[in-house]
């Protein structure tokens, strides 16, 4: 596959295209806690083609990072219990041997995270550890090794990578410690890079160069990527599909485009609505009522019923993650009678508006 | 008060003069030009948003604003008076006019006190009113920022992300300021509370008459709520304006970049289809670039910007840039494709 324009969206591609490389089913992650067991996600249901970009979002403490680390295995010590199947390219993740884990974990799938700094070790040079993933991984000579830890360092955008290979990961700034990250991640040539909020800490304009570098990797090594944010913009700029989770269950599957345009789920649409946009508006701002119920105070059937607009009596009942055509999901019972807005705020005052309108 | 020909609306709330703030760095080896020659007012009634990437010197600009600490250089004058030639007294009391309000609502307040007496708080160091008065205050405020009254009794820990920044906001209108600056204040919170917190702050400006300078380096967020705002880049400012120019007719490259590189919630068929991406980092406020700041990761830089650094002028009505080629003219629309690999 030929790298495509950035931005072009692939959705319909990869999501018709091959069998997955990764199916999600039933996930659930319980753990121990002072006060008993806690179900912190539960039913989660995804699929991801190989070389698809997929968004994860939601709130703080929705689930989004236990997910990604449930699918590595990589669970706290009070974890107790992992409900579901995770098919990786024919293995079941969750129930695989542990030393078939570790042949998968940092070579077949990789992940980075936000703070590149707890994830590299300051004793150590950012060549030697990016090489000894890869000699982990394969047999192959330290000069092997040093000469693709170069190249990777190239790929990621170091700049003269022969001067930065040697350097501690405290010498570099916080953009290039998490290019480090993501050259060690893709040492192995991974099929999957799970990324966890991989340029909150980053700047606005070294942001978008990070993000741009992820989109080229996909598109170019066919690298599936998983990508958990809480920022829709970072979504719609990088990703082809969006999954919204609430309160530990996915509630909404689809392209970006058109959860962007016509969620289906009311808290997606809040959530689009809420959001304050570049141009000015100066106006109110549409806002969700009510907070994200805590695990230990979960009601039954929607979870969202008591901050939704549109609950009825009916919502009380125990849902799924109903199909809603198109390659389409969502979970809530009165997605075919809604007719929600999604991020579209008057055209006429936003520049991207009147870019796009030439 | 100076001016007597300015209408006395018209005339600032804040006014900066070559503000200058500078740090010994922890080595005590060098100087990092945290803040280097800011000029601004600001006006009463408005929101005035300062927005910029991190180590910029937003916080320290809002620091400075409210004499948390002392310009290194130039002059701050708060309704046309120099708070630091004011007798000890004076001053303590002028503060109180001036208040700041941080990102992390759980710095702010101390987990072991109930939520009404952290409200009570900076009344009692005050020393206004007798205890009855400080705590109808008290209570008037939590209920202003939409706390139910039970809320008083409770601990910090007992209290979501948005109520503790709602808390915090009732402490420092207790006060009754005259200006609120406000640094990152919703940048801690989750997105579907945020826009209540930012209605919040529109009700009581409009309620109360206040002024905010707010400080984010989320670009929505600032032109969703100031009038005006300027951008600032290693310790300057680098753009000035109506917050509709700035940000749909930017004049200054950097500006150009930054509201090119913010990811915006939007289709494909709506994004902008050329994106400036900046090469680089920002350069170190210890040892910044000669001549213009910007220049090492500009993609309009010419000789002349190493060797002289551009001038603040103001270069539209009300509409002020530091760039030696910034053009009046230019429409995001005509944005030559530049940089983009
Ligand atoms: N070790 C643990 N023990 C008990 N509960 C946990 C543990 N780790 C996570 N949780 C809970 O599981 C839920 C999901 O947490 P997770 O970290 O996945 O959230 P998230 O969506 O990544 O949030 P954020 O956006 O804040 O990173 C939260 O309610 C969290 O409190
Ligand atoms: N007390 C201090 N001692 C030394 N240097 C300081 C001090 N306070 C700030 N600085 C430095 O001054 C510069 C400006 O910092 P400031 O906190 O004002 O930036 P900011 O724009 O608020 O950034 P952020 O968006 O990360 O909050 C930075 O380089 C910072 O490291
Ligand atoms: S199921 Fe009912 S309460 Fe839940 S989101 Fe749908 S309409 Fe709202
Ligand atoms: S003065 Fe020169 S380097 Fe600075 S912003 Fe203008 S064109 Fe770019
Ligand atoms: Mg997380
Ligand atoms: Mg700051």
């Amino acid at each position: 596959m030929q790298a495509g324009q950035p931005g072009e969206r692939r959705s319909e591609v990869a999501r018709d295209g091959a069998r997955p490389l990764m199916s999600v089913r039933g996930l659930g992650i319980r753990f121990k806690t002072s006060q008993g067991i806690w179900q912190a996600t539960r039913k989660i249901d995804f699929d991801i083609a190989p070389g698809e970009r997929v968004g994860i979002v939601g709130e703080s403490g929705c689930g989004k990072t236990i997910t990604g680390l449930s699918i590595l295995r990589l669970l706290p010590g009070n974890f107790a219990g992992l409900d579901g199947k995770i098919i990786f390219d024919g293995t079941d993740l969750a129930s695989c041997g542990a030393r078939q884990m570790r042949s998968i974990r940092g070579k077949r799938i990789a992940m980075i995270f936000q703070e590149p700094m707890s994830a590299l070790d300051p004793v150590f040079t950012v060549g030697h550890q990016i090489a000894e993933t890869l000699r982990v991984h394969t047999s192959i000579s330290y000069e092997e090794a040093r000469a693709k830890t170069l190249e990777m360092l190239r790929r990621v955008g170091i700049a003269s990578p022969e001067r930065r290979i040697d350097d501690y990961p405290h010498q570099l700034s916080g953009g290039m410690r998490q290019r480090v990250m993501i050259a060690a991640a893709l040492i192995c040539g991974p099929q999957l890079l799970i990324a966890d909020e991989p340029t909150t800490a980053l700047d606005v304009t070294v942001q978008a160069q990070i993000l741009e570098l992820l989109r080229d990797i996909s598109e170019t090594s066919q690298t599936a990527l998983m990508l958990i944010t809480h920022d829709l913009g970072v979504v719609a700029e990088t990703c082809t599909r969006m999954i919204t989770m609430y309160a530990g269950e996915v509630i909404e599957d689809a392209s970006v485009d058109e959860a962007l345009v016509r969620p289906l789920h009311p808290y997606t649409s809040g959530l689009l609505r809420s959001l304050p946009h570049l141009s000015p508006r100066h106006g109110r701002l549409p806002s969700i009522p009510g907070r994200v119920p805590s695990i230990a105070e979960m009601p039954n059937g929607c979870r969202f019923r008591a901050r939704c607009a549109h609950a009825t009596k009916g919502c009380e009942a125990e849902q799924a993650l109903q199909d809603a055509g198109g390659g389409r999901k969502v979970r809530c019972w009165r997605f075919a009678e809604l007719n929600l807005p999604g991020a579209l705020h008057p055209p006429e005052t936003s520049v991207a508006a009147r870019v796009a309108a030439q | 008060m100076t001016a007597a020909s300015a209408e006395p609306s018209r005339e600032p709330i804040v006014s900066v003069r070559d503000l200058q703030v500078r740090f010994q760095t922890s080595d005590r080896r060098a100087t990092v030009k945290a803040v280097d020659g800011v000029n601004f007012d600001v006006r009463r009634g408005e929101t005035f948003g300062i927005i910029g990437e991190s180590g910029s010197g937003k916080t320290t600009i809002g620091r400075a604003l409210v004499f948390l600490l002392k310009p290194s250089a130039g002059a701050i004058l708060h309704d046309g008076t120099d708070p630091l030639a004011l007798s000890r007294k004076q001053f303590q009391s002028h503060r109180r006019d001036y208040q700041i309000i941080f990102q992390d609502p759980n710095a702010a307040l101390n987990p072991r006190m109930t939520i009404l007496a952290s409200v009570l708080e900076p009344l009692e160091l005050a020393g206004i009113g007798t205890k009855a008065e400080r705590e109808r205050q008290a209570r008037e405020a939590l209920e202003r920022v939409g706390l139910p009254q039970e809320f008083g009794e409770r601990y910090p820990h007992q209290l979501s992300g948005g109520q503790k920044q709602r808390v915090v906001i009732a402490r420092a209108l207790t006060l009754r300021p005259k200006l609120i600056v406000c640094d990152e204040v919703v940048a801690a919170l989750d997105m579907s509370i945020r826009g209540d917190v930012l209605n919040l702050f529109a009700d009581l400006q409009r309620d109360l008459g206040l002024t905010y300078v707010f400080i984010t380096h989320d670009l929505a967020v600032v032109s969703h709520i100031s009038e005006r705002v300027a951008v600032m880049y290693l310790g300057q400012f680098v753009e000035l304006g109506p917050t509709e120019a700035v940000s749909e007719r930017p004049l200054h490259p950097y500006t150009q970049a930054l509201l090119s590189a913010e990811p915006r919630p939007l289709p494909s068929s709506m994004r902008l289809e050329e994106r400036i991406v900046l090469q680089g980092e920002v350069p170190s406020p210890i040892d910044p670039p000669t001549g213009c700041r910007f220049r090492t990761r500009c993609p309009h830089a010419q000789p002349l910007c190493a060797e002289q650094a551009p001038e603040w002028r103001e270069l539209k009505p009300d509409h002020w840039v530091a760039c030696h080629f910034a053009d009046p003219n230019f429409s995001p629309d005509q944005e030559p494709p530049e940089e983009t690999p």
